[in-house]
Parts: C-alpha cells; structure tokens; sequence
C-alpha cells in the first residue's frame, strides 16, 4: 500500500509539474464536443436527443488518447524496467498508475461535463446522472485502456494502434454509460444502468491491473 | 533441447498428410452444398429466392465465432505452454476468421436490402459481428506492428485472450442497446424452424467452410514456417558479418 | 543457510531471433565477489545481465540464489539486486533528490538519499530538474540510486559509459565499499574498470554454433 502510494505521488507530481497534459484532454474534448453542432446543425432538439452519446463519445476518444503516455514514457527513459525490478508486485504498479491518470484526466472530464451537456441544451434532470455515469464508467475506460498502452509499447505507431484495440473495447461502457442518462432523460429508472456500469467497474478493477501487469511483463523480455 | 528449437519438420510431416483431403474435402462438400442450396432446397414463401443467401451468411457467421475461439485458444497455447506453432496457428487464423467475419456481414447487408430495403441495419446480431470484425483487425494490426516478431505475437496473444473474455459482454451490451432503440418489426433471420430440405446445404456448406479453414490454416502456417527460416538466415548473415568485423577489430588493438 | 549468499548460474542457453547468443554459459558470485562480463558487440553481455535480473528468460539452463531458482520467487529475487542498465531513467521534471529517493522509497522507508548523493560527487545537484544534467550526471544520478537503497547484488551494464576519469574512480570505490560490507557485483565492461580479484567471464567463449533450421 504504501508502494501504492509512492508511485501515485510520482505520478501526480510528474504531471502537475508537466502541467499541460490534463489540460490538453480537456480542451480536446470540449472541442470534439463542439463540433457536433457545427456538423449536426444548431436545433436545439436535435442537439439536446445526441448530447449523453456525443458527451460520451468524446469523453471515450479523449481518455483514449491520453493514455498512449501512460506507460510510453517510462519505457522510453528506463524506468519501467527499473520498475518491474522492485520488490513490488507489478500489479501495484499497475493499478497506481491507473489511478494517478484517471485522477489527472478522468476527474477534468467529469468536471466539464456538465457545461458541455448545457451547450448541448441537455435537460437539467440528466446532469446528476451524467456525472454519475462519468464517474463510474471513466475508471474503467482508464483500466481497459492500461492493458492496451501495456501491450503497444516498442510498437510501431502506437497511437492508432491503441485506438483499434481498445475503442472496441470500450463498447460495453458506452452503451450503458448512455443509456443510464437516456432512461434518467426519459422518466426511466437510470439505476439498473449504473448498477451493469459498476459491475464493469469491478470486474476491470479486478482483471486488468493483473492483464496490465502480464502485458508490461512481456513487454519487457526483448 | 526444449521445443521452442524444435523443427516443425513433424508438424510439417503431419500437414502433408492433411492438406488433401482437407482440399478434397472444401471441394466435394462446398460443390455438394452449392447444388443443394442453389437448386434443390426450396425458395422461402416469404423470401423467395434471397433465402439462398443464408446458405453463405450463416455458416460464414458460425466460422467468425469458430475462428475467434480458435484464435483464443490458440494464443491461450502460446501464452500458457510457449508452443512455437501456437504462435504460428493464431498468427494464420486471424486473417481467415476476419475474412470470414467480412462475409458474414457482406452477405447480410445483402441480404438486408431486400428484407428489410436498406442495406445496413443495426440489428443486434450483425452489429455484434461488426465488433466481431474490429477485434479482428486489432489482433491482426498490433501482430504486425513489432520489428521483433515474437513481441507482436505475446502482445497479440494476450489482447485475444482480452477480446475472447469481452465477447460475451459486448454481446449483451448490444442485445440490451438494440432493444432500447430498435423497432420491433425487424425480421428474424433464419426463421423460427428450419426445414431439412434447407437444413442439409446448410450443414453442408457449414461442414465445407470448416474443411476450407483448415486447409487454408495449413498453408497459412506453412507461409508462416518458411518466413521463420528466412529471417533466421537473415539474422545468420548479419552475426557473421558482425563476427567477422570483430575479429578483425581485435587484430588491429592486439597489434597495437 | 541464507547468510552463505551465492549467485549463479548453470548451463545458461540465450537464443533469440532464431540464433544462439550464447550456450552452456555457467557463472557463480560469491559474498563480496565480482564478476566482469566481456566480449565483442552483440556477444550476449547485455543479455546475460538481464536474465541474471529475471527480465529475460534463459533458454535453457537456471539461475539460482543459494538454493532457490530466481524464477520461482521473482519479488524476493528483486528484492536483493539493483540493475543498472542502458537508460538512466531519470525524468526530466523531477530534481535529482527527488530522482533517486522515489526508487529509494520503494526499498526502504527512510532511505540516505544525501550520502549516495555525495558518493558520486552530485550533492550540490540535488534540487536541479533533471532536464539539465549531462548524460555523464544523469549516469551518475542513476547509480545513486543503487547506494541509496542498500542490497546485495548489483547488477550494472556498462556503468562507466558517458563517465569521466573522478567519476569512474568513484563507482571504483562504491563497488570497493560494496564488496567489503560483502556484496556482489556483477558488470558488463567495454573500459578497464578495477574490480580487484574479481573473476573475469569472456563470453566469446560461449558462442553458441548456428542452429542448422532446414
């Protein structure tokens, strides 16, 4: 635990002192936001009907893209094979960094959310379960994602690569992530959607730090 | 030594043997189901003549799953017993269950144009197959983005292994997506029971489909073999190259 | 039985991208011992360190600690060797304090980051960001890591490179001090780096013949 916390530390402070990186997530994904009235067109139903998909879909590509650095630096310059050497599970390892990039990425998400979801005309009764959908479906765009920046290091454009693996992946979390906000939009009860998005919460917090783990590993042989 | 050096002479032995009577078998079996499926089975009352479609589409969806499992298990060898021809079978069945994947969802935005008069609909099963495909293409792209072979094939293995766990979820995702959005006038394919005259080409061309994959596996692997031994010559060639500069490297300093 | 502290390695097989780097290589470090691994480019030095660190996979063969095989126990092997390879892995935005106590912490509680600072001569560094240093600095950085969190074995690939004439003199001393608290070095040299009575392991010696694939 303590370990745990170690690597945290390291990794919020690498990317506070780095500074950008979160705000550059962000700002991607206000702007992927913002394009869909200029391709949609400005009506205002039409606008408020897409807002939870186009929120969320936006919200899928920005976490995506920002999680091609998770563990590429750290290749690159050494330390992940001074990491793997420590007398700490890999799997810690893992799951720190994960935390640290969702803290760094996912919380900003979240927090922006609800202005885009206002310039998308979404209906106010949507925005608690937006948030909440965020928030149990971001951690786990985060987790799936590890496995995927794991297993492109030392490849060849890494950053499409990642796309195709990975946003299939994330398919599952998208449509419950909607469709949660969807039901709350349309009267519905948004619960039995956020109970299945944190089913898929602990079943990524239980598999994919050890997947994560197998995947640096191996990265590591050649 | 240990098998990872064993030559695949044996697995090489055994492919010979196999190989034509998998061809024969593609031949007789997709000729026999052609003819039954084009000329002997019935039109559908309610299809007419489209329904001999489903004689490709079905059993082309049947492989897309089989592959994928194949793919899986194939890669769980690989990962869990190191088995070299693991490796080379997953590297040589994923672009034959993508193929197959691509006719499935062909043949049914085909079928979909006279059914239902579009030529896509997100129907729960051909989007589930349209994700199907995606996996596919992500096995496939990060298999060869390596400059180290092996690399490509580990990382590849355990992103199968990934996809393989996720079907099943993905499945039920989108069952659960399609009937929050679909309407429910869309048509079952296949129907609810199905008469012998149709079933027969049906298992027919399932069982010819089969035949075809493992004969196509067979000379994948084979490909996969022989591109092996070049490299190890490549690789041969520049160690003697590098054996011999060293040498003479150490003549200079021993003459200083 | 654990006090005994013997590394070794017994009939060692590295073949990688279809060809033997090296065969029936067999080595063993003692308390306070040294090993220098040489040999020409591509010889498998690099290779061998990183089996020896468990990164790698023999392909035949085993690496034990006393009694026990190192793939066995991965995180007690990891816990009694530091590995120094090729990168420095020191990153650009943290200072070098900051640097070598992150690894430190991961070993110890209350590591002496300040003494391993000084042993190499970068005390005065010790709040610059990284992005300053000279590769020779960042080289020097990455070894304090290794004093500031003490164990038993170290492993160091190439530990002179980018050094100049002091700081060569100080990683002399370092192994020097090391080996004389009893510890353990094993490391891959182009340089004269002196390690007094250590053992010296030519790996041109273990070329492995061309395995015939047809």
């Amino acid at each position: 635990m303590t370990n745990f916390v170690t690597i945290l530390r390291r990794d919020l402070r690498l990317s506070f002192r780095q500074g950008m990186d979160s705000l550059m997530v962000v700002m991607f994904f206000v702007i992927a936001v913002v394009l869909f009235p200029f391709g949609v067109g400005p009506e205002p139903n039409i606008l408020a009907r897409i807002a939870a998909g186009v929120i969320w879909v936006a919200a899928l590509l920005a976490s995506m893209l920002s999680l091609e650095r998770l563990f590429q630096t750290d290749y690159e310059d050494g330390s992940l094979e001074i990491l793997v050497l420590q007398p700490v599970s890999l799997e810690v390892v893992v799951a720190a960094k994960v935390t640290a990039h969702w803290l760094t990425t996912g919380l900003p998400l979240i927090a922006a959310a609800p202005l885009l979801a206002v310039l998308l005309n979404m209906d106010a009764g949507g925005f608690a379960i937006l948030i909440l959908a965020l928030a149990l479906g971001t951690p786990s765009l985060s987790l799936i994602g590890a496995i995927g920046a794991a297993l492109i290091l030392g490849a060849r454009r890494g950053g499409v690569l990642l796309s195709l693996m990975v946003l299939p992946l994330y398919i599952p979390v998208l449509i419950f992530g909607v469709s949660a906000v969807d039901a709350a939009l349309g009267g519905f009860a948004a619960r039995p959607h956020l109970l299945i998005l944190s089913g898929l919460l602990l079943a990524t917090v239980a598999l994919c730090p050890w997947v994560g783990a197998a995947a640096l590993r191996q990265a590591m042989r050649s | 030594m240990i098998h990872r050096f064993a030559n695949p002479t044996r697995f090489l032995r055994l492919a010979d043997r196999i190989q034509p009577w998998a061809a024969g078998l593609t031949v007789v079996l997709g000729g026999a189901g052609l003819y039954f499926a084009l000329f002997s089975s019935p039109a559908d009352y309610q299809q007419g003549e489209t329904v001999r479609i489903m004689y490709i589409h079905v059993p082309s969806a049947w492989m897309a799953l089989f592959c994928y499992t194949a793919l899986a298990a194939a890669c769980a060898t690989a990962l869990i017993w190191k088995h070299p021809l693991a490796d080379l079978a997953a590297r040589a069945t994923a672009p034959i269950g993508a193929c197959f994947t691509l006719l499935a969802l062909a043949t049914g935005s085909l079928w979909g144009k006279p059914m239902w008069g579009t030529w896509w609909v997100w129907d729960a099963r051909l989007t589930s197959v349209l994700i199907l495909f995606f996996l596919y293409l992500g096995y496939m792209a990060l298999n060869g983005a390596f400059d180290d072979p092996e690399r490509g094939q580990k990382a590849s293995a355990i992103l199968a292994l990934v996809g393989f766990i996720n079907v099943p979820i993905i499945k039920f995702s989108v069952d659960w997506w399609n009937t929050l959005h679909q309407p429910a006038s869309v048509i079952k394919m296949g129907g609810p029971a199905i008469h012998p005259s149709m079933l027969t080409p049906l298992l027919l061309m399932a069982f010819a489909f089969k035949a075809y994959f493992v004969w196509v596996l067979l000379m994948r692997m084979r490909g996969e073999i022989n591109a092996m031994k070049i490299r190890a010559v490549r690789l041969r060639q520049v160690h003697a190259a590098e054996a011999t500069s060293a040498d003479a490297g150490a003549a200079t300093g021993e003459a200083r | 039985m654990d006090r005994m502290n013997r590394f070794f390695g017994d009939n060692l097989t590295c073949f990688r991208g279809g060809r033997f780097v090296f065969a029936g290589l067999s080595f063993a470090v003692e308390e306070g011992g040294a090993l220098v691994l040489r040999g020409p480019n591509g010889s498998g030095k690099s290779s061998l360190l990183r089996m020896m660190a468990g990164l790698l996979p023999p392909s035949a063969g085993a690496l034990a600690w006393d009694d026990g095989r190192i793939d066995e126990e991965p995180e007690a092997h990891h816990e009694r060797f530091h590995y120094v390879g090729h990168a420095d892995a020191v990153k650009p935005v943290l200072t070098v304090a900051e640097n070598v106590e992150f690894w430190a912490r991961l070993r110890t509680p209350e590591p002496d980051t300040r003494a391993a600072l000084e042993a190499f001569g970068i005390d005065r560094l010790a709040d610059v960001p990284g992005r300053f240093l000279s590769a020779g600095q960042k080289r020097r950085v990455n070894l304090a890591r290794v004093l500031a969190a003490p164990v038993r074995l170290w492993l160091l690939d190439e530990p002179a490179t980018a050094l100049d004439a002091d700081a060569v003199r100080a990683v002399e001393a370092a192994i020097a001090a090391h080996r004389a608290r009893g510890g353990m070095v094993v490391a891959s040299t182009h340089q004269a780096l002196g390690l007094d009575g250590g053992d010296v392991l030519d790996l041109a010696d273990f070329q492995g013949e061309d395995l015939d694939i047809d």
